[in-house]
């Protein structure tokens, strides 16, 4: 077994991946074409139009039942689209059985084989999959003929080398922690170098430690192969950690596709804006010229999108954007504050009776207790709206 | 089977040592318990130990074991416990490829599909096997009864076909009927244990088509519903009387019964204990091997 040289034609998983090749072939541009999918009376995805550049890590996000997992699962093949086409590399694979297309998944629960060691599970695929791909060129036809079992073995390890856990090969599944079978689950997604990498909530069900060290590792990983990853997840946090673009989605559409920086700097819609981070409302009034808003005594642009069918509107700000001085007279009070770390979280109830919340530098937030009377402003930017909400 | 129960049930007599003083302390539920268990056990263990009597009392020597010596060389058995072998083997054959891809679908499919197979495989219980070989009776004579010599039709030949005494079909078609109920049961708990759709989808995202997937990942997880259905199945078709016997075949259980009725009493109900004994240890034997499988993984390291 040993003796076995390594060939040319099985190129290691491990070499070292040049970054370059990110953007020359190692990880493929995946297109969603107007998706839709409804399942009876549920409508999942509504005319979903999303691009995936190749190599980077984009990460799907958004409320429960938005269509992030059935999106996916178009990419995986394990969903037929109504309408609209999936594409990838520029080509149609509507069409494509799960089993021959080119897309590792790890999936929510734990999908191990529960007969099989964790070397064999990795192997799993090598041993399944057919001679050459369909869609391979025939560049990459040669590393795809069927392995023999030393070699199988051989690909294995490494890539449990790879994600770190070499001495587990012979571990049953139920012999593993959460996190470890996830990491395998990993491995074994990764073992037929798909060009695609498909997560759906893998880290969902292990607990918050492992979580950030599996969300570090997964980032690392993706990097070294370049490989194109789909990364789905209800968790901002994660979403915003970890993603090179965050794509929001709500009830089955896009709401927006951006840089983590951006997305919260500058959600273009309500729903982001309020989904991605936390964000007050401070009713305001359109004003004469329709461009601007009038809040809190001051009159500020309107950023984005207009509603000037409505005089009354809510002005949409973070905590850590709004100002507070210490001067009272205004009506606004400090209810309460939360010490977050190097910022405190203050409630501030607005005359009206509506309350927001501000975030303040912690030694700053110390001077204003609970019941002290404050001004409240916003600086001089313009300002999202949104209709008022009715109540 | 009856032994089995015994057995487990004596088993469970003994508490595991920390339990034995608590034990005492409830000293009458204890006591209540092991009166159920020795009622229940002479229930089992007297028709048994009766038969033995019967086989080994002798008129003249008072005790004789000749009725287990002719076994070996009494007339009849030999073809008829092959014949029930063999039906045994294809009944679970035909049942595994009926049934493994029904269970398999009822998993990934909707509620309906699941009230369906549900319902078509409960229904042999609710028919009376007298029922069911009434059916069939009526079936094949009106296959015969409008035969003209010469002239045989193709479903009149075909009829005549399932009837073949070296191998009737007839029989195999009934007892994979009679068999559903038990198997179905059996593989869906089984597959209960699995998140089957899970398990394909890994499958077939690591190349494996829809039926590899099913053989190479769901069936070796099912090895114990496997195992428990071809066992059921088996005995099942080992103790089976009423359709063969009125359909006039010969395999073990309507030999038994002839036998008796020919005067070779002891030497039947002889094969009958040692069939009862081979069962049994067939039946502990699978169950060993089915608890260990879970124990060996670790050790196979
Ligand atoms: N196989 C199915 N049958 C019926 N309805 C389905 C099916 N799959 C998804 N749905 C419905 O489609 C909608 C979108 O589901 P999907 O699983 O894509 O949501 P999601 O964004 O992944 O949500 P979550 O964050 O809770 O996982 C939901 O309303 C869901 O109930
Ligand atoms: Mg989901």
């Amino acid at each position: 077994m040993t003796e076995t040289a390594p060939t040319a034609d099985t190129p290691s998983l491990t070499d070292p991946v040049p970054p370059a090749a990110a953007d020359s072939g190692a990880g493929a541009t995946v297109e969603f074409r107007g998706l839709r999918r409804s399942f009876g009376a549920t409508t999942a995805l509504d005319g979903l139009d999303l691009t995936v550049r190749p190599g980077e890590l984009l990460a799907l996000l958004g409320p429960s039942g938005c269509g992030k997992t059935t999106a996916l699962r178009m990419v995986a093949g394990f969903e037929t689209p109504d309408s609209g086409a999936v594409l990838v590399d520029g080509s149609d694979i509507t069409g494509i059985p799960a089993h021959r297309r080119d897309a590792g998944m790890v999936f929510q629960s734990y999908s191990l084989f529960p007969h099989l060691n964790a070397r064999d599970n990795v192997a799993f695929g090598l041993k399944m999959r057919p001679a050459p791909h369909p869609t391979t060129t025939p560049i990459r036809r040669a590393s795809r003929r069927p392995l023999g079992g030393a070699e199988r073995r051989k690909r294995a390890d490494e890539l449990l080398e790879l994600i770190g856990l070499p001495q587990y090969g012979d571990r049953y599944p139920h012999q593993l922690s959460g996190g470890q079978q996830q990491r395998i689950a990993l491995a074994r997604a990764l073992a037929l170098r798909p060009r695609v990498l498909l997560l759906d909530e893998p880290l969902s069900a292990l607990d918050a430690k492992v979580r950030l060290t599996l969300r570090e590792e997964i980032r690392r990983l993706q990097q070294e192969l370049g490989i194109t990853t789909l990364f789905v997840t209800h968790d901002q946090e994660e979403a915003l950690s970890m993603a090179d673009r965050v794509a929001v989605m709500h009830a089955g559409r896009l709401e927006q596709c951006a840089t983590p920086a951006e997305l919260y700097a500058r959600p273009t819609t309500a729903f982001v804006a309020e989904f991605v981070g936390t964000m007050n409302r401070i009713p305001g009034r359109v004003g004469e010229d329709p461009g601007t808003v009038e809040v809190l005594g001051q009159r500020l642009p309107v950023d984005g999108e207009r509603t000037a069918a409505q005089q009354d509107v809510e002005v949409l700000v973070r905590p850590e954007n709004v100002l507070l001085s210490a001067q009272g007279g205004s009506g606004a009070v400090i209810t309460g504050s939360t010490f977050l770390g190097a910022v405190t979280r203050l409630g501030v109830q607005l005359p009206d009776g509506r309350s927001i919340k501000v975030d303040l530098s912690t030694h700053e937030a110390a001077a204003l207790p609970a019941g002290s009377g404050v001004t409240v402003s916003l600086p001089e930017r313009p300002v999202l709206v949104d209709a008022r909400a009715t109540d | 089977m009856a032994g089995m129960t015994a057995a487990t049930l004596t088993a469970s007599i003994d508490p595991p040592p920390g339990e034995q003083a608590s034990a005492r302390r409830r000293g009458r539920p204890r006591f209540g318990r092991a009166a159920v268990l020795v009622i229940f056990g002479l229930y089992f263990a007297v028709p048994i130990l009766a038969s033995f009597l019967f086989t080994v009392d002798d008129p003249v020597k008072g005790f004789s074991l000749s009725a287990y010596s002719q076994i070996f060389s009494v007339a009849g058995l030999w073809p008829a416990l092959r014949l029930s072998l063999e039906l045994a083997v294809a009944t679970i054959a035909v049942v595994y490829l009926l049934l493994i891809p029904a269970v398999v679908a009822v998993r990934l499919g909707g509620p309906r599909l699941r009230t369906f197979v549900e319902l078509v495989c409960t229904l042999p219980l609710v028919v009376p096997s007298i029922a069911l070989t009434a059916g069939i009776t009526s079936v094949l004579r009106w296959g015969s009864d409008n035969m003209v010599p010469g002239q045989t039709t193709f479903i009149q030949q075909l009829l005549i076909d399932i009837q073949n005494p070296s191998f009737p079909v007839i029989l195999l078609l009934a007892y994979v009927v009679m068999a559903l109920p038990l198997a179905y049961r059996t593989l869906d708990a089984g597959m209960r244990a699995l998140d089957v759709r899970t398990l394909l989808e890994a499958a077939q995202n690591n190349g494996a088509g829809r039926t590899r997937a099913i053989v190479t990942v769901i069936l070796p997880n099912l090895r114990g519903a496997l195992l428990n259905t071809a066992f059921l199945t088996l005995a099942l078709v080992l103790g089976e009387f009423t359709v063969s016997s009125i359909l006039g075949f010969v395999p073990f259980a309507v030999w038994i019964v002839n036998g008796n009725a020919a005067g070779q009493g002891p030497v039947t109900v002889a094969v009958s204990i040692v069939s009862l004994v081979l069962t049994w240890l067939l039946l502990l034997v699978l169950s060993a091997g089915g608890g260990r499988r879970g124990a060996a993984a670790p050790a196979n390291q």
